[in-house]
């Protein structure tokens, strides 16, 4: 099941500096059941965007027009906890392609390169410089390079490189995902399932 | 002689072949399903044209949203319904063996894998669900993984994934009375955080882990996802030999010989590096509770919530939001809070060991007036255990309520949920803002603790009840 292509991303982002973000915050567990891949972006991060009631919460950043774009920022420890695909599934329906934190959860992270939105761990110091870039002006634009693996500050050029493996890198690359390559080595596992 | 750790030997053994530049291609020996994160994987299969390529291997129950009561009838909540219609109907067509509710062997998936003799040291074991690393207790490689994950697993019995770091954590010496295995893991992770292990595999090891029944050890295992690794695992000895005889799909007669002789192999080579070493001693652990909304927020019963000292920007930020959800202040003792409801069960501490310390230390007592108090046994197994032990009538007689098998309250995806704004102290794994239900505050603790807070109606050292 092919994804989108991801090369180069240019685009405002959205803040989030909250530490240890978990998936049950990305969405909770009570919208998990679907049996279709649809529709998850509406709850994403249900609770802290919406009250009781169903009315959006003034004070939560999804809820603020003056942020918008493509790319998360987000605090230390993003996407712990349950295993949950939906919480990237919410990200991605939502509009993210992809999620900008000092530290990521790594079930989490194999999830988003599962389904092609790009995870970029930089340091805990260009974090900061990026909220901040953020908070002065929320239409700054960050440009994400994957072929370079860079992501840029383009107001003022800082940028930081990250890593991500040469595999991996191509598959967002060209949309590719892990089924296609394992249907093609089938030989081979069945060789190896036969040993077992 | 190269040197391994247990890890490496079970890891290694199971490269299909490494991607250059790239992650392994592994062979996952044993998978778990369940209603909530399969349906999108079998939908994808047949998008693809394709089947199933080793049903033998996967295994299937419904436990995440079922209801708890009256399993016998059709479940009312219709979207949940449809999921575990689904599981059926996706068992059915791909000749998965289910576990379906009612059945004998019905329960969370991590109760009724151990139980049923399907977990075995050396394996692989992967599920759609973060507490797969509790089939780690048996010395097998076990870990959580995505949607998409399942589907490869399905289609080609394999994942994708690079090898992670390995972590060693050993507690040596003898526990004092009145402390568990959840405090166990409770201290370590207060100690290392919530991300404390993220990017390592585990090993637990250490005279107080090796006096561990199995069941305590699953409990340790169970919870290293709440630090952040990627799973744990523990050495096999006699008492997984012993704990693994005679259950359903353990191997018997020569074979079983055969097995123990290979069983015997999977430990860690004297010698072998670990990317970290962390050493802790039993005497230090007492009994454990959280105050936050992540694991890594704990303290001793009779500790204080740590002050903010030394905190600065997004983290102390972080902090006192946490603290303002669990409407608790820096600086306070937990200890004599009052609560409103116990939460026994899960997959973290829903076994028969942990219903027969609750029982034991009820009995003859009466649940405080303010408390409200639910007991979810793990499985079918373990409910028709409490009934013939006669525990059942000991917490009834207490006050408790018995439910049927479920994930229940650890998640409240089905009517088990705590209102907004009640304090519940559970025996689960996770104190998530609205884990147990929007608004809930969540309190983690040991089994033997949620039963003196059951009876005292307040937050409350076991060890101070009873005399116990």
């Amino acid at each position: 099941m092919a994804y989108d292509k991801f090369t180069i991303l240019k685009s405002t982002a959205v803040p989030l500096p909250t530490e240890n973000v978990d998936t049950d915050q990305i969405i909770p567990a009570r919208f998990l059941k679907a049996t279709e891949r649809e529709g998850f972006g509406d709850n994403l991060f249900r609770d802290w965007r919406y009250d009781v009631e169903g009315n959006p919460k003034k004070d939560f950043v999804l809820n603020n027009p003056t942020y918008s774009g493509k790319i998360l920022v987000a605090g230390k420890n993003f996407g712990s906890g349950s295993s949950r695909e939906h919480a990237v599934w919410a990200l991605y329906d939502y509009g993210f392609r992809c999620v900008v934190s000092s530290f990521f959860a790594d079930i989490f992270k194999n999830n988003c390169l599962n389904i092609g939105v790009l995870p970029v761990t930089i340091s805990a110091a260009f974090a900061e410089t990026l909220f901040a870039a953020i908070a002065a002006n929320p239409n700054t634009e960050l440009e994400v390079n994957l072929l370079q693996q860079t992501i840029t500050l383009l107001a003022t050029g800082a940028s930081e490189s990250f890593d991500i493996n040469e595999y991996k890198k191509d598959n967002m690359q060209h949309g590719f995902d892990d089924i296609d390559y394992l249907i093609n080595m089938s030989a081979e596992i069945e060789g190896f399932e036969a040993s077992r | 002689m190269e040197k391994n750790t247990l890890f490496d030997k079970i890891w290694d053994a199971h490269v299909v072949k490494s991607v250059p530049a790239g992650p392994d291609v592994f062979f996952i020996d044993k998978h778990f399903i369940h209603e909530v994160t399969s349906p999108v994987a079998f939908l994808n299969l047949e998008k693809r044209g394709i089947g199933v390529k080793y049903p033998h291997r996967t295994i299937a129950t419904p436990d995440h949203n079922v209801p708890t009561v009256d399993q016998d009838q059709t479940i009312k909540d219709k979207l949940s319904r449809m999921q575990v219609e689904k599981l059926r109907e996706n068992c059915a067509k791909y000749g998965i063996e289910l576990h379906d509710l009612g059945s004998a062997h019905h329960g969370i998936v991590h109760v009724i894998g151990p139980e049923l003799g399907i977990t075995q040291p050396g394996m692989t074991i992967v599920c759609g669900d973060s507490h797969t690393s509790t089939h780690g207790a048996f010395g097998a490689i076990a870990f959580g993984i995505g949607t998409s994950e399942v589907e490869m697993v399905l289609a080609t019995q394999c994942i994708m994934q690079s090898k992670a770091k390995k972590m060693r954590i050993s507690v040596e010496g003898t526990l004092g009375k009145g402390v568990t295995s959840k405090d166990i893991i409770l201290y370590i992770i207060s100690k290392i955080s919530a991300a404390g292990a993220t990017g390592y595999f585990v090993e637990y090891a250490g005279s107080a882990i090796q006096s561990l029944s199995m069941e305590a050890r699953m409990t340790i295992c169970n919870m290293s996802i709440e630090m952040g690794a990627r799973g744990g695992l523990i050495a096999p000895d006699e008492t997984t030999f012993a704990y693994l005889k005679g259950k359903q799909y353990a191997p018997k007669g020569a074979d079983w010989e055969k097995s123990v002789a290979y069983w015997k192999t999977l430990k860690t080579d004297d010698g072998a590096i670990f990317d970290k070493e962390l050493v802790f001693e039993a005497a230090d652990i007492e009994p454990m509770i959280t105050y936050g909304t992540n694991p890594g927020m704990g303290i001793k019963v009779s500790g204080t919530i740590p002050s903010t000292q030394g905190m600065e920007g997004s983290n102390k930020t972080s902090y006192l939001k946490s603290l303002d959800y669990m409407g608790f202040a820096p600086g306070e003792a937990v200890k004599g809070k009052l609560v409103d409801y116990v939460f026994v069960g899960s997959c973290t501490n829903g076994r028969i060991e942990d219903i027969r310390a609750v029982a034991e230390f009820v009995k003859g007592h009466q649940k405080a007036e303010n408390i409200t108090a639910w007991i979810v046994p793990g499985s079918r197994e373990v409910e028709k255990m409490a009934h013939e032990e006669g525990l059942v009538k000991i917490l009834e007689d207490a006050g408790f309520e018995l439910r049927q098998p479920g994930c229940s309250a650890c998640l409240a995806m089905n009517d088990d949920k705590i209102p907004a704004g009640k304090y519940a102290v559970s025996t689960s794994n996770r104190n998530f803002e609205g884990r147990q239900g929007p608004g809930a505050r969540t309190m983690l603790a040991s089994p033997l603790t949620v039963a003196a807070v059951a009876i005292t109606g307040r937050i409350t050292d076991p060890r101070e009840v009873f005399g116990k």
